[in-house]
């Protein structure tokens, strides 16, 4: 048996929320040890969801915009600068019960006072079968990735939120037409997003329509949908599909150790980062199914960082 | 360069493929491309680690186009093992360096 290593405060998950607290951590001089995922063409990653976007313009400090990864690693480099350590890997495991807490990494143990918990949210997938041997054939969980393959193809991009708008504006840089298939006769989308999806010529929108099927033996070839109104199918021919239909919370880890609602959302007290168990604090998305936005992960990451802080002192005093 | 990386191109690739005595893995690669910056160091450390075993090269699909169109491959990263000239696995998708090595198991001699 191998002693586990043992930090003040560990963070768990390395978005906005985990990276904000992270800065605020250290600079506290709790050096902060932060596990902060491992590589994914999902946004379940290390810096989270942001890895997945391009231009970010609403972001303060930033008027001319900055690329989602861009700003990710620059929130990075700001953590190592006060003495935050990194670990790439997913924690596997943790046990809450005592004190110390405790969190695995397959068989690596690690100890901690306390934890912040900040492991955001991915986005959802359709829950078709055919799913899974067609992703990376023609069906993507990631456009900036693979938008180059669709050149002058015929794509949608399902769903009726920012991120599905700022999808299909980013493919159609590549794509010769971009359909948005929404099961809904509005769009949810803010107004400035909506605006420019209108105004692009590439783009058009089938309303009160839900993927039922993905079509195609060895690549995409087309969808199937059902009308939400009338049940009516009807088919589409298109080789390549994106999916922004919303988000879950990456809460697994935390099933039946922390108070979650019936989506998966952490909970906490209102107006701090508190959880159900003294010394765990959660922060960003994890927490959050209303405004998640950079700004708003980043902000609870600094008031987890503080909670901790304070609850740390009150600790030895 | 410093790590053992090799970097194809449309006409050094089937040399490289064809002639390798250990398995090659072929990263498909775009420099645009978040998920592919992120495996990069994984990659490169196993480049150090499996030196003998495994050969790891890497294809820029901005610049090499036709070599991506002519193995299927449309989402990026996209890995691919070749051994003797014929591809005999895809990954597609990053992945983290424990689920990587446990994908790459069958193409590498058993240590006792």
């Amino acid at each position: 048996m191998t002693t586990p290593l043992h930090n003040k405060v560990l963070i768990i998950g390395s978005g906005p929320a985990g990276l904000t607290a992270a800065i605020y951590a250290a600079r506290a001089n709790l050096q902060p040890l932060v596990i902060e995922g491992e590589p994914s063409s999902t946004s379940d990653q290390p810096g989270g969801q942001l890895m997945l976007t391009t231009d970010v313009e609403n972001f303060p400090g930033f008027p001319e915009g900055i690329m989602g990864p861009e700003l990710m690693m620059r929130c990075r480099d700001q953590a190592i600068r006060f003495g935050t350590e990194f670990i790439t890997e997913k924690v596997t495991k943790v046990d809450f019960s005592s004190r110390p807490f405790r969190a695995w990494v397959r068989d690596t143990e690690y100890t901690a006072d306390a934890i912040i918990v900040s492991t955001g949210a991915q986005s959802l997938m359709l829950g078709l079968e055919e799913e899974k041997h067609l992703i990376g054939h023609g069906l993507s969980t990631c456009a900036t990735c693979d938008g180059f393959f669709f050149r002058g193809q015929e794509i949608v991009v399902v769903g009726g939120g920012d991120s599905a708008l700022e999808e299909a504006q980013f493919l159609t840089k590549f794509a010769s037409k971009v359909t948005i298939i929404h099961r809904r006769e509005s769009l949810r989308a803010s107004k400035i997003m909506q605006d420019r999806a209108f105004k692009n010529d590439k783009i058009s929108f089938v309303w009160n329509k839900q993927v039922t099927r993905v079509l195609g033996a060895d690549k995409v070839s087309g969808i199937e949908m059902t009308d939400t109104v009338t049940g009516e199918f009807s088919t589409m021919n298109v080789t390549g599909i994106f999916v922004a239909i919303g988000h879950r919370p990456n809460t697994d880890l935390f099933s039946g150790i922390l108070e979650m609602e019936t989506t998966g959302y952490l909970t906490t007290k209102p107006g701090s980062t508190y959880t159900n168990i003294e010394g765990v604090f959660a922060c960003g998305d994890v927490q959050d199914h209303t405004y998640r936005q950079a700004i708003t992960a980043a902000g609870s990451g600094c008031m987890a960082a503080i909670d901790c802080e304070r609850w740390l002192e009150a600790q030895h005093s | 360069m410093a790590d053992g990386i090799i970097t194809l191109t449309s006409s050094s690739f089937d040399e490289t493929v064809k002639s390798s005595t250990t398995p090659v893995l072929v990263d498909f690669w775009a420099e645009w491309c978040g998920p592919c910056k992120a495996i990069a160091p994984v990659l490169k450390e196993l480049s150090t680690e499996l030196v003998g075993k495994l050969t790891i090269a890497k294809l820029d699909v901005d610049a090499h186009g036709d070599i991506a169109q002519r193995f299927n491959v449309m989402s990026i990263p996209t890995l691919l093992i070749f051994h003797n000239g014929e591809v005999q696995k895809r990954l597609v998708g990053a992945k983290g360096k424990s689920q990587l090595l446990q994908e790459l198991a069958e193409f590498l001699p058993t240590s006792q």
